[in-house]
């Protein structure tokens, strides 16, 4: 074992839980969707997160046991099991991040510390951290090229890369799961500033915000 | 408001523009009407407005004399509301639209009648150039009254007093090729790069793509030039990876092919952004393109000819003749004279002469011109004196004659009789000087060509010029070259070329062009009537000559000495002639004398596009912790720190009354010391280090021992850099052998994670240690006051006995049901339990402190609150009782300080640097004032010698100041040069209002030096 | 507005994702305690500020957090190379020199210069500032 804490920070009882942007989407609104509507935001919030550092071999090996998941090949890379619930994507030559439905990360995180044994590694519990925000339709790469210096084109960011970068004035985590879907992982801290941002951003292509 | 329906040099036929429709517009006040298709120019030309400003400094009446971005004089106000105003408006780039308003940016009372027309006349004599600089330097107090003065009188424009309402917007765009010019160059090279397959972008400033060919007398395919245009246009619209951008300039080329572009959305429509479907439109757009490769056609300016009167309304630049007769279906003129150099000007006269008017006589400066066009212009009877050149223009408002001589260029004298021939419009030609702008703005100095008289741009990594821009003329030639460049730029881009057919254009023999810039006049240069280089900055030749008389030798000095090219002109017009009357007086060459420096932007960006959607309520993120509903909903005043927003204290009504800072603060205080009070600390930097070597790492770049700290226990630790200086601080928790959980301060939280990076990655590869950020991931409260006990006692099945939860350990367990550390350190001096929580919970966990807090008297405080009970006890904020030049010895915090550690700790080494070990430097102390009610002010000055002559030797400052409602009295913290050896000393806070403070200098721990408040 | 290759991301990124960290190639001395009051200065203080050729370390701040050297011509801001933490640059101001010596290429007196990248370098900024 490496000789780490490790520690459950989900309560086992009905406790009431907020999502960052619970004060934002009440101050804020959550605008329906019209006719015009060209691009549409939701929220994925309470995902188990764990950012995880260590060698690839020694990690790639003990994901495939644990979440039956490796890491992905190269950099940039992002990968996913078939029904898009568990993902892992490259951060760092030494970091990933593992997104995986909220409650798993505990059991995870301990199964893959008793695979990991002596390996020289860290995991660490982010989910309370960052949340998920996902842009949909026509016009999600126009609001995404109003917000970030990336290039979003098809020809450069292709389905299953995911690049750390800056957004607006914050920094965001953006991905690209699928041909019509944008990940944004945000911290807690700039989820207000994010939305509002994107609210913003996404007027004149009607944008929408599903609960 | 007077009306003028007339449009008396509007031409039958021929431009552009929709007859069918008229537009009204009002300028100076006056209301006319023009059609869409039209600039605010040519409208203003077509009605016969002479007339468009005062110039800058001399006040002399100007007129329009180009037909795009070069225009120098029409700089007009545009706006008919407040809130819509826009300075620095091109009325050549302006569309005209239902119901615009333009005013002249100068003139005062107007234009036709301005007042500082006198200074002008009487300006030859009495503003040489550094007339500002030397007659209004002294006394320097005065200048301030002076510039108002100044301003008012030569300003361009004014910026409106309102907020603007619209919206503007910015875009982050990448490309394989950028195109900057839509004339014959550009569409072939975006034709040329865009079939082969690469992503494009083409961008042009005017209405309509086309440049120069929408004003072209030449066929392409044997069809007019623009039915090529639309043909090319149509098909780059077709193509998938191309994007077409008019109306936007590129306006700024900076490293690596990083291009700004300036896009006009809604400016040809109105001048505030009209509504569509309801919504509000974008008005304009700044566009951040990184390109590929950048393919420059942004073509050439024609240079006008320096001559005598060569400002007055009437004198234009020959190829703006073409582009009004032609695109705009203007001639404004009677009767025309052409002074010029080379064969293209001739274009301008065949024009003039084809729209039905009257070409007195073409001057051309050559001896034997010999070209096609001047064959044509030869057989449609047109006068050419050869050897010649418009040595002077007549008139005071409108030009009434030219002054037409046979002249020795080479000589630079007159060589022949002066006649006199009676005209409106003088058009000239000296060649044509490539747009060489943005190639410059990388820092690449153009060369020289001297078979194209002009600078050409010089190698840029990455960009090809094409067409104009490249020194290439001749269509035929122009349309090849946008070919090549584009596609060389698409296969640099790793796209092979695709085909693209030559298209059919008459090559046209041209015959030898002379290089002409001032010309020679009967009088010299200081003598004659004012020349005019940059009519923009009313810049004259004899300005250039005076300047360079009086030592100025390097162009760079000339510029700023005569402003020649300054502001938003950028020498469009003026800059070469302004280097060659440089080099002629010199005795140099014009490469000799090279170019200035061009600076972005190319022409004015609003600001509104600078700023784009970061403003307002988005001008900067606001970051908020998982508690900050419940401090907005409960009165929180908010402090920033970072860019967190922090409740800074807890206002209550009292008897309908909202309590002052003072009054909060001090209740908040008080609940604390006597009961319990809560702190939303969620904002600390939290890092996660976890590995074998996380200890020795600790050990290294914190000051104190780390090697026996236990699992359980907290402790407290210093941060300095290798100099020895302090940076941060913080509390770092043993989590498990391998484990460790270090706070940081808020505003260090993102510089202290990549501090530990560094030493990481650059200096101690070899240590097994990760460290993961996890501030946002918990959130922190902390209880803290004499009944802590109690309340938590109510929440958590920790145990909270003192023996076995003691002072500086950590334990985790359940508070109000949700899986918490709790961390028994204090900030306040009481006794104190910090719980941490994932954040999705906190206000959960926040709201049941609170339902149990109130029997205790459970006070939410702040952060004023946090300053003054932590400065109580002397413990110090990293950043503000430090400034980067504090030790931690000059804190008095030897014990923090691990001297005989095993390694070598990062700042260890300089504090046994000869200046760290001095006994003066500046250390921490306490001060009380000796009046209890005075709070000394946070950075005043200490001084040992109150009667002291000024300046007084300053000792030292106060960092920390507070009143403490414990200690009923004010007190602060303070650095004093050899503080610690002066315990009881007094010493002098002299103020700005003359106050002088006394203070007895004291220990920095005011309250429970013995630490026994918080250890129970 | 630079364009800047990160090599552990392997492409190129917007300036304002990085922050520059000053000149590359200075090493801590290995044992601080037995350096001398003027080395420890030169370590602590002093830096060099070529026309020509700079080995500069810089950090993904906003992306993979790596640090990383840049050799960057300070003349034309052309970014020469990258290259990762622990490796040395192939391209160096003397490097440039030679190349262009080789090609009948004049090197202006004192125009370019550099530091820390090669032994000779190092040796020499040791103890001759002023």
């Amino acid at each position: 074992m490496s000789n780490a804490q490790q520690f459950d920070t989900r309560p086992q009882g009905e406790i009431p839980v907020e999502s960052p942007l619970a004060y934002s989407m009440q101050r804020s609104g959550a605008p329906k969707a019209k006719a015009g509507t060209k691009v549409t935001m939701r929220e994925r919030p309470f995902l188990g997160q764990l950012t995880l550092r260590g060698g690839a071999i020694v990690l790639d090996e003990a994901l495939r046991e644990v979440v039956g998941l490796g890491l992905p090949g190269e950099p940039l890379g992002l990968v996913q099991d078939q029904a898009g619930e568990r993902s892992i994507q490259w951060i760092s030559p030494d970091e990933w991040l593992l997104i995986v439905p909220g409650g798993e990360e505990f059991d995870i995180e301990r199964r893959l510390r008793e695979a990991l044994g002596d390996a020289h590694f860290a995991i660490s519990n982010v989910g309370g951290g960052q949340t998920v925000l996902e842009l949909e339709g026509e016009a999600a790469s126009e609001v995404l090229k109003k917000s970030v210096a990336y290039d979003v084109h098809p020809r450069h960011f292709s389905v299953g890369k995911g690049v750390t970068t800056v957004f607006a004035k914050a920094t965001v985590i953006l991905r690209r799961p699928s041909e019509e879907r944008w990940e944004l992982v945000v911290r807690r801290s700039f989820a207000d500033y994010t939305y509002r941002w994107l609210l913003d951003a996404g007027e004149e292509f009607d944008i929408a915000v599903e609960n | 408001m007077t009306s003028n329906a007339q449009q008396p040099n509007r031409l039958s036929q021929g431009g552009r523009i929709d007859r069918s429709r008229k537009l009204s517009f009002t300028f100076n006040g006056t209301r006319y009407q023009g059609h869409p298709g039209d600039t605010l120019a040519s409208a203003l030309l077509a009605n016969g407005v002479d007339i468009v400003n005062r110039s800058f400094k001399y006040s002399r009446p100007r007129g329009i004399v180009a037909a795009g971005a070069a225009e120098p004089n029409g700089i007009v106000q545009l706006g008919s509301t407040e809130a819509g105003q826009v300075p620095n408006v091109r009325a050549t780039q302006q569309a005209l639209y239902e119901g615009l308003t333009a005013r002249s940016t100068n003139g005062w009372p107007n234009v036709q009648r301005d007042l500082m027309g006198l200074i002008g006349k009487l300006g030859g004599q009495f503003m040489p150039p550094g007339f500002y600089y030397k007659t209004f330097m002294a006394p320097a107090s005065m200048w301030l009254t002076y510039e108002k003065y100044i301003r008012k009188a030569a300003g361009l424009g004014r910026s409106p007093n309102e907020n603007d309402p619209d919206i503007y917007d910015h875009r982050h765009q990448h490309c394989d090729v950028l195109v900057v010019g839509a004339g014959p160059a550009g569409l072939s090279a975006a034709l040329a790069a865009g079939r082969a397959g690469a992503r494009v972008m083409l961008v042009d400033e005017q209405e309509e793509m086309g440049g120069s060919l929408l004003s072209s007398r030449e066929n392409i395919d044997d069809a007019p030039a623009t039915s090529w245009v639309e043909k090319t246009l149509e098909e780059l619209s077709e193509l998938e990876h191309v994007t077409l951008l008019p109306r936007t300039t590129a306006n700024g080329y900076h490293d690596h092919n990083f291009v700004t572009l300036h896009e006009r959305c809604t400016e040809h429509l109105s001048d505030l952004a009209p509504s569509a479907n309801g919504r509000r439109q974008v008005r304009a757009r700044l566009h951040r393109v990184r390109a590929g490769q950048v393919v420059l056609a942004s073509g050439a300016h024609e240079r006008p000819l320096v001559y005598g009167g060569n400002d007055v309304p009437g004198n234009m630049v020959a190829s703006a003749i073409s582009t009004y007769v032609r695109r705009y279906g203007v001639a404004p003129g009677k009767r025309l004279v052409l002074s010029t150099s080379n064969d293209h000007g001739y274009r301008a006269a065949l024009d003039w002469l084809e729209a039905g008017r009257e070409v007195a006589a073409i001057a051309d400066a050559r001896q034997n011109p010999d070209g096609e066009l001047v064959e044509q212009a030869r057989s449609k009877g047109i006068r050419i004196i050869a050897g010649s050149a418009v040595i002077e223009a007549r008139g005071e408002k409108r030009v009434s004659a030219a002054k037409v001589a046979k002249i020795d260029i080479a000589g630079f004298k007159v060589a022949g009789p002066v006649e006199e021939l009676a005209c409106d419009t003088i058009a000239s030609s000296g060649g044509f000087s490539p747009v060489v702008h943005l190639a410059s703005h990388t820092g690449s100095r153009p060369t020289w060509n001297d078979d194209i008289l002009g600078f050409v741009p010089s190698p840029v990594k990455g960009m090809t010029p094409a067409g104009g821009a490249h020194g290439v003329y001749a269509l035929d030639k122009v349309l090849e070259d946008g070919v090549a460049a584009g596609s060389a730029a698409g296969e640099a881009c790793g796209f092979s070329a695709a085909s693209v057919s030559q298209p059919n254009v008459k090559n046209l023999r041209e015959g030898a062009a002379v290089a002409l810039y001032q010309v020679p006049h009967l009088k010299a240069t200081l003598r004659g009537p004012k020349q005019f280089v940059d009519m923009q900055n009313d810049v004259s030749s004899a300005a250039i000559e005076v300047a360079t008389r009086e030592g100025f030798e390097s162009i760079e000095h000339v510029k700023r000495y005569t402003a020649l090219g300054f502001g938003t002109d950028q020498g469009k017009l003026g800059n070469i002639n302004g280097m060659a009357i440089a080099a002629r007086c010199l005795g140099r060459t014009i490469p000799e004398v090279g170019t200035t420096v061009f600076r972005p932007n190319y022409t004015p960006v609003s600001f509104g596009a600078i700023v784009g959607r970061h403003c307002g309520e988005l001008f900067d993120p606001e970051r908020y912790t998982a508690m900050h509903q419940w401090h907005v909903e409960n009165g929180a005043e908010f402090e920033d720190v970072g860019q967190w927003k922090r409740p800074w204290y807890f206002p209550r009504k009292v008897n309908g009354k909202t309590e002052t800072m003072h009054e909060a603060v001090s209740r908040e205080c008080s609940a604390v010391r006597e009961k319990v009070g809560i702190l939303d600390a969620s904002t600390l930097g939290k890092i996660d280090i976890q590995g074998p070597d996380a200890r020795e790492f600790l050990g290294r770049v914190y000051t104190n021992k780390w090697a026996k700290l236990a699992p359980g226990r907290v402790r407290y630790g210093l941060m300095c850099k290798d100099d020895g200086m302090v940076f941060d601080d913080g509390t770092t928790s043993c989590l498990a052998e391998n484990h460790f959980l270090m706070t940081t301060s808020t505003g260090g939280a993102a510089t202290v994670m990549e501090w530990l990076e560094i030493w990481h990655q650059t200096e101690w590869p070899e240590l097994d240690v990760y460290f993961n950020s996890v501030t946002d991931h918990w959130a922190t409260m902390t209880v803290t006051g004499p009944e802590a006990r109690k309340l938590m006692s109510e929440l958590t099945d920790i145990d909270l006995d003192k023996d076995s939860f003691k002072f500086m350990d950590w334990r985790e367990g359940n508070v109000a049901g949700v899986p918490a550390r709790v961390f028994r350190i204090s900030f306040t001096g009481e006794l104190a339990y910090e719980i941490n929580v994932q954040a999705n919970y906190a206000m959960h966990v926040w709201k049941k402190l609170f339902a149990h807090g109130d029997k205790y008297g459970l006070t939410p405080y702040g952060t004023e609150t946090m300053h003054v009970l932590r400065a109580e006890k002397g413990f110090i904020i990293a950043g503000q009782d430090t400034d980067g030049s504090v030790t931690p010895e000059d804190l008095g915090m030897h014990w923090a300080i691990g001297y005989d550690k095993p390694n070598s700790w990062i700042g260890k080494r300089a504090l046994t640097r000869p200046d760290t070990k001095r006994t003066d430097r500046k250390q921490m102390v306490g001060l009380k004032p000796k009046d209890p009610s005075v709070v000394l002010e946070e950075g005043a000055q200490i001084v040992f010698d109150p009667k002291h002559a000024i300046p007084m030797p300053m000792k030292g400052h106060v960092t920390s100041s507070y009143y403490s409602p414990t200690l009923q009295s004010g007190f602060a913290l303070a650095v004093v040069k050899g503080g610690h050896q002066m315990m009881g000393d007094t010493v002098y806070l002299p103020m700005a209002d003359g106050q002088v403070h006394e203070a007895e200098i004291v220990s920095p721990i005011f309250l429970d030096p013995k630490g026994e408040r918080q250890n129970v | 507005m630079f364009y800047i290759l990160c090599p552990y991301c392997g492409e190129h990124r917007e300036e304002e994702e990085f922050h520059p960290k000053g000149q590359a190639h200075i090493a801590r001395p290995a044992d601080p305690e037995n350096t001398s009051d003027d080395e420890w200065g030169d370590y602590l203080f002093f830096r060099d500020n070529p026309r020509g050729v700079h080995h500069e370390l810089w950090v993904h701040a906003v992306g993979c957090r790596k640090f990383f050297n840049i050799t960057r011509h300070t003349v034309s801001y052309e970014i020469l190379e990258v290259y990762k933490m622990g490796e040395q640059p192939s391209i160096t101001a003397e490097s440039l020199a030679s190349a262009e010596k080789s090609q009948g290429v004049q090197v202006g007196d004192g125009g370019q210069q550099t530091v820390g990248a090669s032994d000779s370098a190092a040796k020499d900024s040791r103890g001759t500032k002023v």
